[in-house]
């Protein structure tokens, strides 16, 4: 999952209070744009100029090198000093997720069916030196952030997906030749052409990231260009203090006429690292800071504050574009049997589940799909529906009653023994793994729950098939955001076959199901947009045909947005929270 | 005196040698201990979903892969001559004393401490000004007018300041005089001296005054027993008996001799401080090395944290040695050896 993704579990989590109340929508009597108002409508629409943007956050990039990091929030702030060849359309909600060129004159041409991806930049970019922007530099910024030894924080799908040299190229700090990865060709200053091993049809969501915003390579200082970042956007870095704070002044170099996206609002932007988080909430609130960077939503502490009349209208409570979800593994016995994994979907009291990780406000809405509806290709449906019991005592008889047919259906009448994992280090997923392991016990599967530490969840214990066979750990929690917003960057990563590694892997289920694997190999190569979509939807229901995920919670925050911000819109591009693209201040 | 000098400073300097084998071993050796890889510790330092690969570069750039001992002996010499380090196309060279470079910014720890140490040792020394003037004072009234209204309300409110958390004090005191009163800056507002001398003062009243609260509660308590205790021995008695004012009685013989065991306990609690005041720094966004310890302890920066541990172990080490110094000078009954 995005790192951002499990940075929000870990703050959220770390407050570690009970639920909010109910899952109220009533817009608050207080006098502002109204509570959701920005979840798809940009709220406080301006053009007024000037000022100085303030932002916070209580941690701290993994990096601010737009080649080098991996964070949501830092590929979305990463726009006002670096433009890549297309990003996501500075819009709210749904809308949000169109890929539009940015350094691009137009959305890559694709030919070879499909392995061949051309773009041309605009004329007349120019980075903060005064220097002209060429296709040489975006090549650099993607042989650099994908192919060198030493940037490592980043995503590697350019690495994955382009061709690459013989023998392997091994990035442009060891290989000096002039030509590096022969799979990027510049046939001119304005023309970059990728050359790619299978047909990806989303390529144009590809070149979105961050990795392709033009790096001078004269420039280039490797793992200290965090500090000295050359912009092609209409900020540059002044300065960036690991831990400190980073500044953020205009770029005089910068041409509107070259930007048809951007307002660049602010004068300056200052951003705080390493605030306290409660600190950071009260600051929110005071108007004395417009934004918390993070976008994870505010502290528990805080929901009940941001709940009053006067404040809600100031609200919004987004989908965070990430699911939480319970991986049931297909070599662990009995939950090899379909219909034992059928068992637990409809035994598994989603509700209970819900509140433990904090209600529908903070925890999230009940999910029965594995794509979250804010990405692209999210179709509704629900395979093992569940009904609460009148007395709110848990699921209903029916619901029950299915669940012990399933488990007869596999041999296992009177139940079964597991394990279930959750981190320990974050309460919340522990009191959903309690929540749960009290529902599944009503039908007789008896569950013990094992903790271990996030850091070595993936890399360690339930990322590792061999650890999981051993000690049959046969279900696992843990939660997933999209890579890039649509079904393959959601699902490829954990629920195809390819997915599955020795340790480290997202595919806890170890799901390599033929028509799964087909179905998205299919799907990426299918430069009909539509009928991807619609593929994605399908696979979704192949997936839950399996019955080895249980769609939790789709994930949920309180988001605050202060009274002088302007251009405020919920971006589900970058998970969520607030685009920081063309936000200003009044 | 100048041979116990030379005498005190061989043995810090082995202390601080210990010191850095200790941190070594618990970062670099512990983990192996417990069954971890240096393929799962180099996956720390990689993103998401990490290739065997990029595992392998990682490990060989911050020389995870050499054995501990090797890893030791490098950083000591990287102390004594200097390192160099490459980050990619450039290649920076750390003069000696090197303390390494960070795992996480690729930046020479010295540097970075040396950037953090300013706002670590205002809010130490600012502190301890408070606390000690607060304290002691306090302390002294107490224990005079012992059993009365001031003593009761006095002990009360220092049984509260020793056992509220800092981090709720902190809070408290920002809620109340930063957002609804407006009378000092809110959190984040530290500025360095030498950029400007008035925010710094203003925004370091909040942490100085809740750190001291907590500090100035223990040393009330502990001079008002030290007091009580003085106030009764045949001494003072003595004092008085000549015709001395009570105001010289009290500061001149009674403070002075009630001032050694605080004087010991001060030692220790400023130079654990000057390490970093962990929770007001990150409670009040104060970038000292207290939030830089929690940030490189979480992010697993270990040249970062033994940097750190081997500032406070030569604070600590320093001050007492100024300490033991010092008392000689407050009790004339204690001669340096």
């Amino acid at each position: 999952m995005r790192p951002i993704a499990v940075f929000a579990a870990g703050v959220v989590a770390a407050a570690g209070l009970a639920a909010c109340g109910g899952g109220d929508s009533g817009s608050g009597s207080g006098s502002g744009p109204g509570y959701n108002a920005g979840v798809n409508e940009v709220v406080n629409k301006s053009d007024k100029k000037g000022g100085t943007l303030k932002l916070a956050e209580s941690d701290d990039f993994d990096s601010p090198d737009p080649g080098n990091t991996y964070y949501a929030y830092s590929q979305n702030i990463a726009r006002q000093y670096g433009r890549g060849l297309t990003t996501f359309k500075p819009a709210a909600g749904k809308e949000s997720l169109e890929v539009i060129p940015d350094l691009a004159t137009d959305l890559g041409t694709s030919s070879d069916g499909g392995k061949t991806w051309t773009y041309k930049l605009r004329t007349g970019v120019k980075f903060d030196d005064g220097t002209t922007v060429t296709s040489k530099d975006v090549k650099y910024a993607v042989e650099r952030s994908n192919f060198s030894s030493e940037l490592q924080s980043g995503p590697k799908y350019f690495k994955q997906y382009l061709v690459d040299n013989k023998p392997a190229y091994k990035g442009p700090y060891e290989d000096k030749s002039d030509e590096g990865l022969k799979s990027i060709e510049t046939p001119d200053d304005q023309t970059i052409v990728f050359h790619l091993k299978e047909p990806f049809a989303e390529f144009d969501y590809l070149v979105a990231m961050s990795q392709t915003m033009p790096v001078p390579k004269a420039k280039d200082t490797g793992l200290k260009y965090e500090t000295s970042i050359v912009s092609s956007g209409p900020y540059k870095v002044d300065n960036y203090t690991r831990g400190k704070s980073m500044t953020l002044s205009r770029n005089p170099h910068w041409n509107q006429s070259t930007d048809p996206i951007r307002k660049a609002l602010p004068d300056k932007i200052e951003i705080q690292l390493k605030q306290n988080a409660d600190d950071i909430d009260q600051r929110l609130l005071a108007g004395s800071l417009d934004m918390d960077m993070a976008g994870v939503g505010v502290q528990s502490g805080t929901q009940p504050k941001v709940l009053t009349d006067a404040q809600k209208p100031y609200v919004d409570n987004p989908v965070q574009g990430f699911l939480r979800f319970m991986s049931l593994n297909v070599h662990v016995k009995p939950l090899n049997n379909v219909h034992c994994r059928i068992a637990v979907q409809y035994a598994t009291d989603k509700v209970a589940a819900q509140t433990a990780y904090g209600g529908p406000l903070a925890g999230g809405d009940i999910a029965t799909t594995v794509l979250p509806p804010s990405v692209d290709g999210y179709t509704k449906f629900d395979l093992y529906p569940q009904k609460q019991a009148a007395g709110g005592n848990g699921l209903d008889e029916a619901t029950m009653n299915k669940a012990k047919e399933e488990l007869k259906a596999c041999g296992q009448p009177n139940g079964f023994s597991t394990k279930i994992s959750a981190r320990s280090d974050r309460p919340k997923e522990v009191a959903m793994a309690q929540a749960i392991q009290q529902s599944l016990a009503k039908v007789g599967i008896k569950v013990d729950l094992v903790q271990f530490p996030a850091g070595d969840y993936f890399s360690k214990y339930v990322g590792v098939p061999k650890y999981v066979h051993e000690h049959g750990v046969g279900m696992m929690i843990m939660a997933w955001a999209a890579d890039w917003p649509t079904g393959y960057g959601f699902l490829a990563q954990i629920a195809h076959g390819d997915a599955i590694k020795p340790s480290g892997g997202n595919n806890l289920a170890e799901l390599d199901d033929p028509k799964v694997n087909e179905g998205l190999d299919a799907a990426i190569a299918n430069p009909d947009k539509a009928a991807r979509m619609k593929a994605y939807g399908e696979v979704d229901k192949l997936i839950m045909g399996t019955a080895t995920e249980v769609p939790l919670v789709y994930a949920k925050a309180l988001m605050y947005r202060p009274k002088r911000v302007t251009n405020a819109g919920i971006t589900y591009a970058y998970g969520g929270m607030y685009d920081y693209l063309n936000m200003g201040v009044e | 005196m100048f041979p116990y000098l030379i005498r005190r400073l061989i043995g810090a300097v082995l202390m601080l040698l210990l010191v850095s084998l200790v941190t070594f071993g618990i970062f670099f050796w512990l983990p192996k201990l417990a069954g971890q890889t240096t393929d799962q510790i180099a996956a720390g330092y990689v993103g998401k979903a990490p290739t065997a690969e990029a595992i392998q570069d990682t490990k060989e750039r911050l020389g995870l892969d050499k054995p501990v001992v090797v890893q030791y002996g490098e950083y000591l010499k990287a102390i004594v001559v200097g390192k160099d380090y490459k980050a990619g196309p450039v290649t920076d060279h750390c003069p000696a004393p090197c303390l390494g470079y960070s795992y996480r910014s690729s930046q020479p720890v010295l540097e970075t401490l040396l950037d953090r140490a300013p706002a670590t040792a205002s809010l130490a020394f600012g502190a301890a000004v408070v606390w000690l003037v607060g304290g002691i004072t306090t302390g002294v009234v107490s224990a005079l007018r012992r059993g009365s209204l001031w003593d009761r309300t006095a002990m009360i409110i220092a049984l509260s300041g020793v056992s509220l958390p800092i981090y709720f004090t902190g809070l408290v005191s920002l809620a109340l005089f930063s957002y609804t009163f407006k009378i000092f800056p809110g959190g984040g507002s530290y500025l360095p001296i030498t950029t400007n001398p008035v925010t710094w003062f203003q925004s370091l009243v909040l942490p100085w005054v809740t750190l001291a609260f907590l500090y100035a509660a223990m040393y009330a308590r502990l001079t008002r027993a030290g007091m009580l205790e003085t106030m009764n021995e045949d001494y003072i008695r003595t004092a008085r008996a000549k015709g001395l004012p009570e105001k010289t009685v009290v500061t001149k013989h009674a403070l002075r001799a009630s001032l050694t065991p605080i004087l010991t306990i001060f030692g220790l609690d400023l130079g654990l401080l000057l390490g970093g005041a962990v929770l007001t720094e990150n409670t009040f966004g104060i970038p000292g090395l207290g939030q830089l310890a929690i940030t490189s302890i979480n992010g697993g920066d270990l040249p970062m944290v033994l940097g750190i541990t081997l500032i406070t172990a030569t604070s600590i080490v320093v001050i007492n040695l100024i300490v033991d110094l010092l008392y000689a000078v407050v009790d004339p009954r204690v001669r340096l050896s």
